[in-house]
């Protein structure tokens, strides 16, 4: 009986190399990568600093946190939605034709590797040189941002619209043909209730990503509740930066509940 | 939505076979308002004009073409931040990831059943997970200086709360029989963790992680922005001196080194799962 067990333990295989292997690789790429940490020593000042944006959050600027003027966090909060809905909206607007040209099942495959580069390249560019570059368009504030996270999305939105066209059950079509169902028959009720609730999915979850993505857009001017709080970082004004961090956080998560239970519900019923 | 049915009938068929059937009355109408709703606000709000878009379009081409051709020479000053960039990702993600296991650990209800602790552990991953990258990386800037020290630490504090999140939520789904019977003969609970649990979680932990690292070799691009390191620095150098040739080739230099980032860690992945 315990031979037994010993011969079954011996038969587990030695992964000892193979572990001291990707050990070794990691210690070396860790070293090269040190450089990293050029630069790293808290001053003084940095400790008063961090403790005071500390103590900004623990007592924020009540005027301006629950104030519900121009300039009051609630207002921010609101254009910083207003923002990331109407670049959503605009993103799967441009991102809908494009990802029924990138899809395999639709179109043939040398259009789909042109469209999946152009789609690829447009992921690469970071948002804010979007925004520094929708500035020139629009002038400065929330209208280049919108415009900015309408790019911004195209990139994730299509590749998701794309994988869900891509999963289309062809069956379907090929019934509601046999049925004598015209052209657009076809597409009411054969396409669209395919795609609807993949998609409606798939803009809450971008929605969310994008509300991220609008409280920084403010750092290029390009409107949300970025702008006003790196002002008030720059003025050293840790009471009003932290009624902002705490309305951002508020913002955040709030919206990540409701886009988690929204898409449950959509998806699962 | 009891109370929309009430306002409008519902359709109702009498089949062949004398059965009535009834459909409720459609909502489309009322989904469309809100939306038009939504949207009127957002467009009063954000300011938004589509004429303005299509009068003034030409500017953001003018800026598009301009980056073409990117100056090729202006590599050799592009490389060397580029690495820094890939560098601070990869410390931060690594470090990251490394905190997230014991936080993942203390936040996994059947691994530590104390609800308090959960919800402690629970509640820093989510504010840390809230603040936005760039944001964390201004606010290092401040403690720590302008340099790549801050953007490493924003890059840490994202892998932390990424990885740890997705990683407690793992590890609450993991099959607990062998870890019980582990302790059962007598096993204290970390020996039990390590050679039940851990190997379960091993490969979703490592994927996970490097998918934080891909993300965030993407996210250092911009990090620059608030003076936080890496090549965000001479993006918005350049940007600010309208030199949009060497932008196009940062941007470039940028996009090849995420898809070979990307291309590498996906196989990584792959073979993972």
């Amino acid at each position: 009986m315990n031979n037994n067990l010993e011969n079954v333990l011996k038969k587990e295989p030695r992964r000892a190399l193979q572990y001291s292997l990707i050990a070794i690789v990691l210690v070396i790429l860790l070293a090269v990568s040190s450089p990293a940490l050029h630069g790293a020593h808290v001053t003084t000042k940095g400790i008063e600093i961090g403790w005071n944006i500390l103590m900004g959050i623990l007592m924020p600027d009540t005027s301006l946190l629950f104030g519900l003027n121009d300039s009051s966090v609630a207002y921010l909060i609101l254009q910083t939605i207003a923002i990331a809905f109407l670049g959503t909206l605009v993103g799967a607007v441009i991102a809908v034709p494009l990802s029924f040209i990138s899809a395999t099942n639709i179109v043939p495959r040398p259009v789909v590797i042109v469209t999946r580069f152009i789609i690829m390249a447009i992921r690469t560019v970071p948002s804010l040189v979007y925004g520094l570059m929708f500035i020139r368009v629009t002038g400065p504030g929330p209208f280049a941002g919108v415009m900015t996270l309408a790019i911004v999305s195209i990139g994730m939105i299509s590749k998701l619209f794309i994988e869900t066209i891509e999963d289309l059950d062809s069956g379907i079509l090929e019934s509601l043909d046999a049925c004598g169902s015209t052209f657009f028959q076809k597409i009411r009720y054969g396409v669209l209730p395919q795609l609807s609730s993949d998609f409606i999915s798939i803009l809450v979850y971008r929605f969310d990503m994008n509300l991220r993505e609008a409280t920084i857009l403010g750092l290029v001017g390009a409107g949300g509740i970025g702008a006003p709080m790196i002002f008030a970082m720059g003025a050293y004004h840790w009471h009003q930066v932290g009624a902002i961090l705490i309305g951002l956080f508020i913002l955040v998560f709030v919206v990540e509940i409701i886009s988690n239970k929204l898409r449950q519900k959509i998806l699962y019923g | 939505m009891g109370w929309y049915d009430k306002l409008f009938d519902a359709e109702s068929y009498t089949l062949a076979n004398g059965k009535t059937v009834s459909q409720k009355f459609t909502r489309v109408p009322l989904l469309v308002l809100l939306l038009l709703i939504a949207i009127g606000i957002s467009v009063w709000v954000t300011g938004f004009k589509l004429t303005t878009l299509f009068t003034n379009l030409s500017g953001f081409w003018n800026i598009f073409g301009s980056m073409f051709p990117p100056k090729l020479s202006y590599f050799m000053q592009v490389w060397q931040p580029l690495l820094m960039t890939i560098q601070m990702s990869f410390f931060g993600s690594f470090f990251g990831a490394l905190l997230a296991l014991p936080f993942a650990v203390l936040a996994a209800h059947n691994i530590t059943n104390n609800k308090i602790v959960n919800l402690l552990i629970r509640f820093i991953l989510t504010v840390v997970r809230t603040i936005p990258t760039l944001v964390s990386a201004l606010i290092a800037t401040y403690i720590f200086g302008l340099g790549t020290f801050a953007g490493t630490v924003a890059i840490f504090l994202f892998s932390f709360s990424f990885v740890g999140k997705q990683l407690f939520e793992y590890i609450e789904t993991v099959d607990m029989g062998a870890y019980e019977a582990l302790t059962a003969t007598g096993a204290n609970a970390p020996r039990a963790f390590v050679t039940t649990i851990f190997p379960q979680i091993l490969p979703i932990y490592l994927s996970t992680a490097l998918f934080a690292f891909e993300g965030n070799v993407r996210y250092a691009a911009i990090l620059g922005y608030v003076g936080a390191g890496g090549i965000g620095m001479i993006l918005n150098e350049k940007i600010g001196w309208r030199e949009f040739n060497s932008v196009g080739m940062i941007l470039l230099s940028i996009f090849v080194a995420v898809v070979i980032i990307e291309t590498v860690s996906q196989r990584l992945r792959k073979h993972l799962s």
